[in-house]
């Protein structure tokens, strides 16, 4: 549509050829990233003519930090067109936005820099441009109240923003994520979750080893399988994904196998099929159907390939370990599992997700403990780990704990976070998607909804940062009149990364019948308790320069 | 509406009234090329930024020019007509300040990447810039008249202006308390971009001791800052800073210590790590540290020993298992592998024994044991293993002793393949009778299993195990004369 010939994406080296005058870089801020364009630009060859023409465009912003990398590195002036792209949030599915800021978490805890918050603001503030102003706005935590406020000094300092434009969304929620430490940690067991936690889900795309994938038609022999991984995208587009991706694993099964018999069934009505009219009915059907067993047949391989991990013994005893953490069993001394795992090297991110997620299910861990643990990673894995040791704590999640107190025994109670009675198959309550563990987030989006958070303020007291709520005035002529039995929305904005377990939850919520709330979730960046804590370890390789 | 336009209009005029003061080279410049982009964007064919007394010959671009179409029709939005503002004003009155290019402008062109007209594409910019087009033309005016509005532009304004992505000078504000006020505000927005860019006006414009002072109560912006430096490399700024404030938070010591992992050459970086034990660490972390020097320390002598055995090939061991990796910056575990694997024999008096770095760096016993007991038995020597288990106590008697519990002995044992005889010595150790019996059935240990059933008294399970052990074998011989034992015991 717009001619543009070819897309490549960024690496290091001379740009591949290509017949055109202009060349578009499309990129985040980044001071790494700009290496790689300088490099591109300087080996750009000189003498070929037509000479290519250099833009540059960041995505969300501009950064003068990029732009005097460029110049130090006497590129700057190669590019006639430095413009920026103001994408704040990306969606990702009918329901869910992502800003897919993977270091906003760390730079809003470790690095004081909010950069990452006045980007959610202002994504925020486009947001109500499009779907009406938000009347009332929820928050818990600091970056929460910061945004809020930032929110509103903005509708303030642009008073031509109101707009009259009857709003979609009744209530929007923000929630820090060191509201809620520990829900990232746990392993998520839902079927998307898994697949997540398992071979990493990138923006919507998941790429799976491919012996499971191999074409079984006859002819193709042995000899050429398949050794890419293969690349499978993941929406609510595809219909079965959409009906299983939320369940929890262990209901996966019978769902795929119930939904083999349909299809088969399906395919066998054509020898029912008498008349020309029928027939031709059975044949227009053709597509989807053919559509349908293609998607069957994948996730069946996925789910077999899952399978092999959730049954091995090792992720049994890393479940039962953090299950036992999660209903406060044994969360005071030093774990035995945890030190083979670290004996026996595993691999130390695994190692940190059970510490955290130990610390954080004890408010902190005792000294001695804390110190044992310490002092055998560092042992075991290198002393530069001190510098990830430390982010840790900076960011609350490896900590000692002060006062001699554990509060986490009350938050449990008060909010229900562990369920002993949990139902996989046929759900009725958000525990389901860590089989027992009702994440912490979620349930202070459910308490709100219903019966509201002054139930509970003993309890968010206890949880870091401020509670608040904020009005939004909107004009007379367009607050809502709520028809009987129809659903309020609510937006909620997960500041510093959100898991997939937890969207299940609340599409979980915005299903049940007497739910009366629908949700709609925003988030800096998709999580798990890998990437997650990978974003605040040091990166100990050094540079390449 | 009305109070954006009021802004639009101070801007203009100030950066108006500045182009005839001279007073401020750098931002002069950073505004000129500013215009000079938006006007002529497209033809900005520039190799090196210092010649810019070349470029300027835009300035007498006719507004409207073919160029300035260009780049309307790029921009394509509302956008452009902002650059169209700039153009207009400078086309008219700024060149006076043009002969003035000789000083550096490194700096100020930092800013020019925020002060360039974006695109704008956010809610916010769309709505300032409507407001810009209605008043355009009386952007003419005579300058004169505005001379007295130029301060009035208060940091706050400057502040949200460089959100937006404006031009801004920030040259205006000349005294510490103006600057501190830019910077507060700055923090409040939190805008990294705009903090950034004020810290980096403040860092040039303020003596160094006085921008430390300042930024130990702003605790934000010095994190930002440090941010900055880090990301540019500006190590020696960074270390004055760090150096100068020892009562920083404590995390900021931590951030020289990671520089080490920067320096490639082992003697060097052992250096540094030797530096950085002075700084005011928490207790806990100095130990740490000390201890990673030390052991950096270590490695580096056992390291040019190693290797110089190895290349005389005198020695039987580094031959049959020559080394896979230099053993410089591992770990303390693996060291002591390593040393459990090559030095084992040595005496505790030796840099490179185990005993010795057991001692130096206080391993606990389990940590140790499990380590070389993964080491000898990767070398077969059993002999040793042996040993390692055997405790004496005071009165001469030996005991096999296993702090791991003697499941991972076996465990690791039969990782590396040992044989059945050695490796059932240690699962008739196991005392949990449960696991003895798993680990035994599943490794082949028969005497193990035919023991423990014959202790359990259950001969429906050693019957069962009869079929398990060879016809003829000397085990189905022994099952036999338990059966036939216990039997003879039922009865008596």
């Amino acid at each position: 549509e717009h001619e543009v010939e070819k897309m490549f994406t960024l690496k290091p080296g001379r740009l591949p050829p290509a017949d055109v005058k202009n060349i578009i870089f499309f990129v985040r801020p980044k001071l790494e990233l700009m290496d790689i364009i300088t490099d591109n630009v300087l080996r750009e060859d000189r003498g070929r003519s037509p000479q290519r023409d250099f833009h540059i465009l960041f995505v969300p912003r501009r950064s003068l930090l990029c732009e005097q990398w460029l110049k130090e590195q006497g590129v700057l002036g190669s590019f006639i067109h430095r413009e920026q792209y103001s994408l704040d949030l990306i969606p990702f599915d009918g329901d869910l936005l992502s800003m897919e800021s993977e270091s906003a978490f760390k730079e809003c805890y470790l690095e004081s820099d909010q950069t990452s918050l006045y980007h959610a603001a202002k994504g925020l503030m486009t947001l109500q441009a499009l779907y009406g102003t938000i009347p009332q706005i929820f928050g818990k935590g600091d970056c929460a109240r910061h945004v809020a406020n930032m929110m509103i000094r903005m509708k303030r300092e642009f008073p031509g923003s109101q707009n009259s434009i009857f709003p979609v969304f009744d209530t929007l929620l923000l929630l820090d994520r060191n509201v809620d430490l520990l829900t990232p940690l746990a392993t998520q067991l839902t079927y998307e979750g898994l697949i997540d936690e398992i071979y990493g889900i990138q923006n919507t795309y998941v790429k799976l080893p491919p012996e499971k994938f191999a074409p079984k038609k006859q002819g193709e022999g042995g000899k050429d399988l398949p050794t890419e991984p293969k690349k499978l995208q993941l929406n609510s587009a595809e219909e079965l994904y959409a009906e299983i991706r939320d369940k929890n694993f262990n209901a996966v099964g019978s769902v795929l196998s119930k939904k083999a018999k349909i299809i088969s069934a399906a395919f066998e009505e054509r020898h029912h099929a008498k008349t020309v009219g029928e027939i031709k009915q059975f044949v227009s059907q053709l597509p989807h159907m053919q559509a349908a067993r293609s998607s069957l047949a994948n996730h069946t391989s996925i789910a077999e390939l899952i399978k092999d991990i959730t049954t091995s013994e090792d992720f049994f005893d890393n479940l039962t370990v953090e299950q036992e953490f999660m209903s406060g069993i044994d969360t005071d001394k030093v774990n035995n599992y945890i030190e083979d795992c670290i004996a026996q090297k595993h691999p130390l991110i695994k190692i940190l997700r059970l510490v955290c997620l130990q610390s954080v299910c004890n408010s902190g861990l005792k000294q001695k403990v804390l110190d044992h643990y310490k002092r055998e990673i560092l042992q075991t894995y290198g002393y530069e780990h001190i510098l990830t040791l430390n982010n840790l704590e900076k960011a609350g999640l490896l900590k000692p704990q002060t006062g001699g107190r554990n509060n986490y025994p009350t938050i449990r109670k008060t909010l229900r976070l562990w369920m002993d009675d949990v139902n996989e198959q046929n759900p009725n309550d958000i525990s389901y998607v860590y089989s027992g563990y009702a994440p912490l987030s979620v349930r202070l989006a459910q308490l709100l909804a219903r019966p509201g958070w002054r139930s509970i303020e003993e309890v968010l007291k206890m949880l870091p940062g401020p509670h608040f709520e904020e009005r939004q005035q909107l004009p007379t002529g367009l607050q809502k009149k709520r028809q009987q039995g129809e659903n309020r929305v609510t937006l909620v904005f997960f500041l510093g990364g959100v898991t997939y377990a937890e969207i299940a939850a609340l599409r979980f919520l915005s299903q049940m019948e007497d739910g009366g709330t629908e949700y709609i979730i925003a988030t800096t960046k998709l999580i798990n308790g890998t990437t997650w804590i990978k974003s605040l370890m040091e990166k100990l390789e050094p540079a390449p320069f | 509406m009305s109070r954006v336009r009021a802004d639009e209009e101070e801007y203009w005029h100030s950066s108006k009234f500045r182009a005839f003061t001279f007073d401020d080279e750098d931002d002069e410049l950073s505004q000129l090329k500013e215009s000079k982009r938006a006007v002529n964007s497209l033809r900005d064919i520039v190799d090196d930024d210092d010649d810019d007394l070349e470029r300027v010959s835009w300035s007498g671009e006719p507004v409207g020019s073919i160029s300035w179409s260009i780049k309307e029709t790029v921009s394509g939005s509302t956008g452009s007509l902002d650059g169209r503002d700039s153009s207009l004003q400078k086309g008219s009155s700024s060149y006076a300040a043009l002969p003035k290019q000789a000083s550096s402008y490194s700096l100020s062109s930092l800013f020019k990447g925020r002060n360039k007209l974006s695109s704008f594409q956010s809610l916010s910019d769309a709505l300032t810039d409507t407001g810009v087009k209605s008043y355009a033309p009386e952007l003419r005016r005579p300058k004169a008249e505005y001379k007295d509005y130029s301060s009035d532009w208060s940091p706050k304004d400057t502040v949200r202006r460089m959100q937006r992505g404006k031009v801004c000078s920030l040259e205006r504000f000349r005294s510490l308390q103006d600057k501190l006020v830019l910077l507060d505000e700055a923090v409040a927005g939190h805008d990294g971009n705009v903090i950034t860019a004020v810290l980096i006006f403040l860092k040039r414009t303020l003596r160094r001791e006085i921008l430390f002072r300042e930024l130990e109560v702003r605790q934000v912006a010095l994190c930002h800052l440090i941010h900055f430096l880090r990301e540019t490399g500006e190590q020696k700024f960074l270390l004055d800073l760090l150096r100068t404030h020892c009562f920083f938070p404590l995390s900021l010591q931590l951030s020289q210590y990671r520089e080490h992992l920067n320096i490639q050459d082992v003697e060097k970086r052992r250096e540094f790590l030797k530096g950085c034990i002075g700084l005011p660490f928490s207790a806990e972390d100095t130990s740490h540290i000390q201890d990673h020097y030390t052991l950096l320390e270590r490695q580096i002598i056992i390291e040019a020993n190693d290797r110089h055995l190895e290349m005389a090939g005198q020695s039987e061991l580094f031959r049959k298992y020559p080394r896979k990796a230099s053993i410089l910056n591992m770990p303390l575990v693996t060291t002591l592998f390593y040393s459990c694997f090559y030095h084992y024999t040595e005496a505790e008096g030796m840099f490179s024994s185990p005993t010795n770095l057991k001692k130096t760096f206080k391993i606990p016993d389990k940590q140790y044991v499990l380590t070389a007991l993964a080491a000898r038995a990767k070398l077969r020597a059993w002999g040793d293993v042996d040993a390692l288990l055997t405790t004496k106590n005071w009165l001469g008697y030996t005991k096999k002793k296993a702090p791991i519990g003697f499941h991972r002995v076996v465990e690791i044992l039969q990782r590396n393949n040992a044989p059945v005889q050695v490796l059932q010595e240690y699962v008739r150790l196991v005392e949990d009778v449960e696991t003895r019996l798993n680990l035994a059935t599943k490794y082949k240990c028969h005497d193990v299993v035919i023991e423990t059933y014959r202790d359990l008294k259950d001969r429906i399970q050693l019957t069962a195990y009869k079929s398990k052990v060879e016809r003829g074998s000397a085990e189905e011989e022994k099952i036999h004369s338990i059966l036939s034992n216990m039997v003879r015991n039922a009865y008596s």
